[in-house]
């Protein structure tokens, strides 16, 4: 990790040369000492700027949290709502959503990747991890819109029931968080690329890698409360 | 497809003359205002110092600012309401039916969501990075964007005056009414995306706040050290991160069923129109405490300081505060009693809403406890406080009346229920902005608003509100309904006439807090506060000159106790002269103007018009024209400017000198122990 260390104050380090972090918890490591004494009570001043963005964007996903939780909470109360219509067991395809699930967790893990690759202030490998983490979330959708273009064409849209408006709703949230989040990687490697590791955009990558988990941890509850439970379902 | 989408000439009603001439003046108003500001030469001034500043405190002040226009506006409604009830009697009044209910929809939507959100919003923004003893808060041009887009809400609100028409469905639109077989116009779809853009720039703000209270606070300020109000503003804020959400969910719902045919809430296709209810109370209940809680802590700032004393019972406070913020989220199902949920589930919420008056029963007994033994002072703010206290214990018992199932199948719907909602939001919430707006003022513009009008608007408005609301209880306890355009009940005529009245003392109140504004204005040069401050505070934010320079503190405070000016200022006093000697003064750094704000709401107000008409090629530009704004304040290279060590300096050193002034008077007026 010594070249991510261009970036701390003078002073920062102790005599090893190797930042401390002796609980290995809430800190990376290449927090100042500092910072590590900012983040408990609060008492010790204003906290350093990346952590503030970090926090920030950390009470922003919770409140995306929350509006992902009233569109489970709407699913689940009108999932039983066919109004004469197909039921999930009729309509969905496991197959097709365990690939999905698949292209989104590696896509996480490019993205873990690439925040290892900026760590290291190597733009390459950044924007090559970046672009295989792109590319997945951009199959996730190919696949994700080729399921919704069946079910339309099946006569099953989101305007056939109550059931079909939630469903696509909820998941089609979660498809467009993804597309939000492409265009935001893909502005992402553009300042990566046009401006370089500089700190103000390494902590909005920081809020980018955050997204792009949740959406995961999101989908992972889509994929069992509406696609494993839609399988056994009346 | 038509290039406009659904508008034509027929969208704006030539055939109305009410609607026509008010906004032709409001119209002649705007523009009057924006010649005199480009023909004095204002304009460069108000794009730098104001329209693109990230100064939390100028924000601070534009929120109020939008919050005391919208309060006029909402008020003309509430003018022609009572009027129209007053005159209605076996007639058909001066308003046509579909105004009507434009009036009251408008009316309820522009005095929460406009005016007492905007209020407090306000001044949280004015204080609460003052009172935390830092330079702003956490981010300041996402600040900046919270507060344009609240008011890109207010102008499409306001925009529907004269182009379409106004939602009819009352301030939240229930369905089946507000789905498009029965409200085809585009008065929801106004109010949808009016509250769903002002939605973000709130949501915004929560996240912001929540941030700078948890994570920038002056060095030595524990969390038992905060003062009241940043306490309050941190649950409000807390409850807005966790609330918001849902509303920004049931208004989409609601519009995915209007604009592409869902079946949510609609009578067919399986939809339960019962839960939008759920949904829109489960983020309403927690709003109405958004908006109390915040009054709470101006209520305690300002009881403490005009009684000289230390708030009674800080941590039970502090406890009282939070337990609210929690309870708030447990009560929602009593806007609904009647719905039909079943005697056990109702049980359970009006024992949880009965709940919820034990902590604000401790606050009550926590303020009188201030007063008690303390050497009162009984100016304008401290009179709203406890005309507050007065009327708020009144409005709570009839809330808890109506936290009663089996009470609230009676009250349910009626004027009852509406006098009390008025009880504790004029009495609770807009008493606590005045109160804060007469506390703060000298904070925000270095000079103090003129005591004798602020004390005739106290009295104005208080007397106003108990003529026109108090027959509201009866009424309901009579029968009479809400919303009436209306009536033939000959036994509500009196008491429609009396709060007819009480609507005009309200006017009058109005009338002298406008004149004690321009009185105010016009006499600044005799009533400066050169001091910092006016009231002998005992809170940080009265430890600066008033008004703050940018940077707010030349060095951050070191906090010691709850009451660090208060303490600071007895130590100087025994001592004889300021205790902390003149520290080394540095170069500061303070976040640079952006346009960002003023630019994405503009791009907000075209993308939310565009909707409402279904202007769709409009919808894409106004969408890659907001990203446009955000890529580029992305791209820029420069964050910061440097204010100078010398500049630091002069402004400190007079703010020293002042203070060393202040102290001599106080020490002559007030012997030490």
């Amino acid at each position: 990790m010594s070249t991510s260390t261009d970036a701390l104050p003078p002073g920062a380090l102790p005599q090893g040369g190797r930042p401390v972090d002796p609980s290995h918890l809430g800190h990376r490591n290449d927090a100042t000492a500092a910072e590590r004494e900012y983040t408990g009570a609060g008492a010790g001043g204003p906290a350093p700027k990346r952590i503030v963005v970090g926090y920030g964007f950390w009470i922003f996903i919770l409140s995306d949290v929350i509006l992902f939780a009233t569109l489970f909470a709407t699913y689940a109360v009108l999932a039983g709502n066919r109004a004469g219509g197909p039921g999930p067991h009729a309509l969905f395809d496991l197959r097709n959503t365990a690939e999905e699930t698949v292209l989104l967790l590696f896509s996480s893990f490019a993205c873990g990747m690439a925040s290892l690759a900026v760590a290291r202030r190597n733009l390459l490998w950044t924007q090559v991890t970046l672009l295989i983490t792109g590319l997945l979330g951009a199959g996730f959708l190919v696949l994700e819109s080729g399921e919704f273009a069946r079910m339309v064409s099946r006569g099953a849209g989101p305007t056939h029931s109550a059931f079909l408006s939630a469903f696509f709703t909820l998941v089609g949230c979660h498809g467009l968080h993804v597309t939000a989040g492409l265009l935001w990687l893909g502005t992402m490697m553009a300042q990566f690329w046009a401006k370089g590791f500089r700190q103000n955009i390494r902590h909005r990558f920081l809020c980018f890698t955050l997204f792009w988990h949740a959406l995961d941890i999101i989908w992972v509850g889509i994929f069992s409360l509406v696609y494993l439970i839609g399988e056994v379902l009346p | 497809m038509h290039l406009l989408g659904q508008l034509s000439w027929q969208a704006i009603p030539f055939d109305e003359p009410l609607p026509m001439i008010a906004g032709g003046v409001v119209l002649l108003c705007v523009v009057a205002v924006l010649l005199w500001v480009w023909l004095k030469g204002y304009v460069p001034y108000l794009w730098r110092e104001w329209i693109t500043s990230v100064d939390h405190k100028r924000i601070g002040v534009m929120y109020c600012a939008l919050a005391l226009v919208m309060l006029l506006r909402g008020f003309i409604d509430a003018i022609m309401m009572r009027t129209q009830q007053a005159m209605a009697f076996h007639a058909a009044g001066y308003l046509p039916a579909s105004h009507f209910d434009q009036i009251f929809s408008a009316h309820g939507t522009i005095m929460i969501f406009f005016m007492a959100m905007p209020f407090m919003i306000g001044l949280m923004n004015l204080v609460v990075p003052l009172q935390l003893g830092v330079r702003d808060v956490a981010f300041p041009t996402l600040n900046s964007v919270s507060f344009w887009l609240t008011a890109a809400g207010a102008l499409l609100v306001n925009l529907s005056l004269v182009i379409g028409s106004f939602s009819r469905t009352g301030w939240l639109p229930y369905p089946p009414l507000s789905e498009l077989t029965y409200s085809p116009d585009v008065g929801v779809d106004y109010y949808c995306w009016a509250i769903e853009i002002s939605g973000i720039g709130t949501l915004i703000t929560g996240i912001n706040f929540v941030t700078t209270i948890l994570k920038l606070r002056a060095p030595g300020m524990h969390y038992t050290r905060m003062p009241m109000f940043c306490w309050t503003a941190l649950a409000s804020n807390l409850l807005i991160v966790a609330a918001f959400p849902i509303l920004t969910v049931s208004l989409a719902l609601l519009l995915l069923d209007r604009y592409a045919g869902f079946h949510f809430f609609t009578n067919l296709g399986g939809g339960n129109a019962m839960m939008f209810m759920n949904l829109i109370w489960a983020w309403g209940h927690p709003e109405v405490y958004i908006l109390i809680l915040p009054a709470f802590g101006v209520y305690s700032e300002v009881v403490s300081t005009f009684s000289g004393k230390p708030l009674f019972g800080y941590r039970s406070m502090v406890i009282a505060t939070m337990a609210i913020c929690l309870i708030s989220f447990m009560v929602w199902l009593h806007h609904f009693f009647t719905m039909g949920a079943g005697a056990d589930v109702n049980a359970f919420f009006g024992i949880a809403s009965m709940i919820i008056a034990v902590p604000t029963g401790v606050k009550i007994f926590n303020w009188l406890f201030t007063m008690y033994g303390g050497r009162v002072r009984f100016s304008a703010a401290m009179l709203w406080s406890l005309g507050f206290m007065v009327s708020f214990v009144i409005g709570g018992m009839t809330g808890v009346m109506l936290a009663e199932p089996t009470a609230d199948f009676e009250l349910h719907n009626s004027l009852f229920l509406v006098a009390h909602f008025h009880n504790v939001i004029i009495t609770g919430v807009l008493f606590g902005a005045f109160a804060g707006y007469s506390y703060w003022f000298p904070k925000a513009f270095g000079f103090v608003l003129d005591e004798r009008l602020g004390k005739w608007a106290f009295w104005l408005w208080f007397i106003g509100f108990w003529v026109a609301w108090a027959p509201g209880y009866v009424l309901g306890l009579e029968g009479m309904t809400r919303r009436l355009q209306h009536y033939d009940v000959a036994a509500w005529r009196p008491w429609l006439l009396v709060a007819a009245v009480g609507v005009l003392i309200i006017l009058a109140a109005i009338i002298v807090q406008v004149a004690q504004l321009v009185v105010s204005i016009r006499t600044r040069a005799s009533r400066r506060d050169l001091t910092g401050d006016p009231w002998n505070g005992r809170n940080l934010e009265w430890s600066i000159a008033s008004p703050p320079p940018p940077f707010n503190y030349a060095v951050l405070p070191h906090v010691e106790n709850q009451e660090p000016y208060w303490d600071m200022k007895q130590r100087a006093l025994e001592a004889g002269h300021l205790q902390t000697p003149e520290p080394a003064y540095g170069p500061i750094e303070m976040p640079r103007n952006s346009a960002t704000g003023f630019v994405c709401a503009f791009f907000a107000v075209v993308t939310g018009f565009a909707l409402i008409w279904r202007i769709w090629w409009l919808v894409a530009l106004g969408l890659v024209g907001a990203y446009a704004t955000f890529v580029r304040f992305a791209w820029r290279d420069v964050e910061e400017q440097v204010i100078p060590a010398d500049e630091v300096a002069r402004l400190e050193r007079a703010n020293r000198a002042a203070r060393s002034q202040a102290l001599a008077v106080l020490a002559e007026r007030v012997p030490t122990p």
